[in-house]
C-alpha cells in the first residue's frame, strides 16, 4: 500500500461534502439518514457522533495500515470502528439520557454504516493520518449536512417548529405523516428528485443516481 | 393477543414494526437487490438465515457476557459473530450454487453491514427475550424482510415498463415508490390492539 503525493488540499475536505455526498450522491448510510431525522435536533446529535467515529477510525486505521494483513482487514477496522461506537454510545448516555433514549440502537448501529467502512477500505488504508483525518471530516461534514436537510423539511412540516422553537403559527395543520416512517422516504425522495432536476437545469452532463451504484 | 407471546413477537416483527419499512433497517440492499424477483427472493432468504444464526449465537454471547460482567463488549462481540455467520453463508452458496452466488456479487459479503442484523441482536438484548422469544423474533424479522424485498421487487419490475420522467430515474422514483408501501404497511399498526 503505497500513498503516493499526500498533499492535504481544500479538495480533500470539500469533497465528501459536495461533489461526493455520501448521502445524496453515493447513496450510502441511509437507514440512520432516514431513521432519526425527524427533527433537527436527532439529526444534529447523528451528524456529530457519525463524524467522530469516522474521524478517529480514519486516523486509527491509517495509522495501523502497514501493521494490518491484507486477508483480516475488513474484520479488523471493523473491530476498530465497534470500539469507537462503544466510546460514543456511553460519551452520549452520560451526558444527555433524552438524546440517548430518542437515538435509541441507533448510535449503536453507527458500527454498520457503510460509509465509515467505505472510507476505511478506500481511503484511510492508503493515505497518511492526517490526510484521512481531514478526508473523514469532509464527509462527515457531508452527511451531517444531509441529515439537517431532511431533518429540517420533516420537523417544520410535520410539527410547525425547528429546533423545537414554533415556526409556523398555531393555524398551521402539522403534516404528521412526516414524522412517521413513510415521511423520511417522502423526503429523500424529494431531495433527489430536486437535485437531478437542477443537475439537468444547468445543463451539465446527467449522471443520474442509479439504484445499484452504492455499496450495502 | 399477550404482548410478550411467541406468536406476537412474530408478528410484530413481520408486519407491524417490519423491519424495513416502520424501522429503517436494511434499506441499502432494498434498495440495491430489488430491482428483479429473481434475486430479490435469494438475498432475503439468505439474509433471514443469517439473521435467524446470529440472532441465536447473540443470545448465548449475551447470556456469557453478562455472567463474566463485561456489557462493553457486546457491540464488538456480536459483529465479529454476525460477520461469521456471514462467511458460512458466503462459502456455502458458493459451493451449492455458483450462478446465485454470481447475482448477489457483491451484495452477499456486505449482508455483514446490513443494520437489519445487528440490529435484531441489539432489539432482542434490549428487551430481554429469553431463548424462544428470540427465535421467534429473528423468524419474524427475517421472513419480513423477504416480504418487504419481494414486494418492492414486484412493484420495480413492473416500473420498468412506465415511462417516468427523466429526473425520477433510479432511486429518487424508488424511494417515494417505497414510501407509498411503507404508508401501507402502517395500516398493521392495529393489529397490536393499542
Amino acid at each position: 500500500m503505497t500513498s503516493n503525493d499526500d498533499l492535504i488540499t481544500t479538495d480533500t475536505f470539500l469533497t465528501g461534502v459536495w461533489r461526493e455526498n455520501p448521502v445524496f450522491v453515493t447513496l450510502l448510510g441511509m437507514c440512520p439518514v432516514l431513521a432519526v431525522s425527524n427533527s433537527v435536533l436527532n439529526a444534529l446529535a447523528m451528524g456529530v457522533a457519525t463524524t467522530f467515529v469516522l474521524i478517529c477510525s480514519g486516523g486509527l486505521i491509517s495509522l495501523l495500515r502497514n501493521l494490518i494483513p491484507r486477508a483480516v482487514r475488513i474484520a479488523c477496522f471493523i473491530t476498530i470502528i465497534a470500539t469507537f461506537v462503544t466510546l460514543v454510545d456511553y460519551l452520549i448516555q452520560a451526558i444527555s439520557l433524552a438524546l440517548y433514549n430518542a437515538l435509541g440502537a441507533f448510535i449503536q448501529l453507527i458500527v454498520v454504516n457503510c460509509i465509515i467502512l467505505g472510507r476505511a477500505e478506500a481511503y484511510a488504508s492508503r493515505h497518511t493520518p492526517l490526510n484521512s483525518m481531514v478526508n473523514a471530516a469532509g464527509v462527515g461534514m457531508g452527511f451531517t449536512l444531509a441529515l439537517l436537510c431532511l431533518g429540517a423539511v420533516r420537523e417544520l412540516l410535520g410539527n410547525g417548529s425547528l429546533l423545537g422553537m414554533p415556526v409556523l403559527g398555531t393555524a398551521f395543520q402539522p403534516w404528521v405523516i412526516m414524522l412517521l416512517p413513510p415521511g423520511g422516504f417522502f423526503v429523500l425522495g424529494g431531495w433527489l428528485l430536486l437535485f437531478n432536476w437542477r443537475k439537468k437545469l444547468s445543463g451539465r452532463n446527467i449522471v443520474l443516481v442509479e439504484g445499484h451504484h452504492h455499496g450495502g | 393477543m399477550v404482548a410478550d407471546s411467541l406468536s406476537f413477537i412474530f408478528l410484530d416483527a413481520l408486519l407491524m414494526n417490519n423491519f424495513v419499512l416502520a424501522m429503517f433497517l436494511g434499506i441499502c440492499p432494498f434498495l440495491g437487490v430489488s430491482s428483479q424477483i429473481k434475486t430479490a427472493l435469494p438475498m432475503g432468504l439468505a439474509t433471514a438465515f443469517v439473521m435467524l444464526i446470529s440472532s441465536l449465537c447473540a443470545y448465548g454471547l449475551n447470556t456469557l457476557l453478562t455472567l463474566l460482567d463485561l456489557p462493553f463488549l457486546r457491540l464488538i462481540s456480536y459483529i465479529v459473530v454476525i460477520a461469521s455467520a456471514v462467511q458460512l453463508v458466503e462459502m456455502f452458496l458458493k459451493k451449492t450454487s455458483p450462478t446465485l452466488f454470481r447475482a448477489l456479487g457483491i451484495y452477499l459479503p456486505l449482508i455483514t453491514t446490513n443494520c437489519a442484523i445487528l440490529g435484531l441482536a441489539l432489539f432482542q438484548t434490549a428487551r430481554d427475550y429469553d431463548f424462544l422469544q428470540s427465535l421467534a423474533y429473528s423468524l419474524g424479522a427475517g421472513l419480513g424482510f423477504t416480504l418487504a424485498l419481494l414486494l418492492m421487487a414486484g412493484l420495480r419490475e413492473r416500473l420498468a415498463l412506465v415511462k417516468v420522467p427523466d429526473i425520477g430515474q433510479g432511486a429518487a422514483v424508488s424511494l417515494i415508490l417505497a414510501g407509498i408501501l411503507s404508508m401501507g404497511f402502517m395500516g398493521f399498526a392495529g393489529l397490536g390492539g393499542q
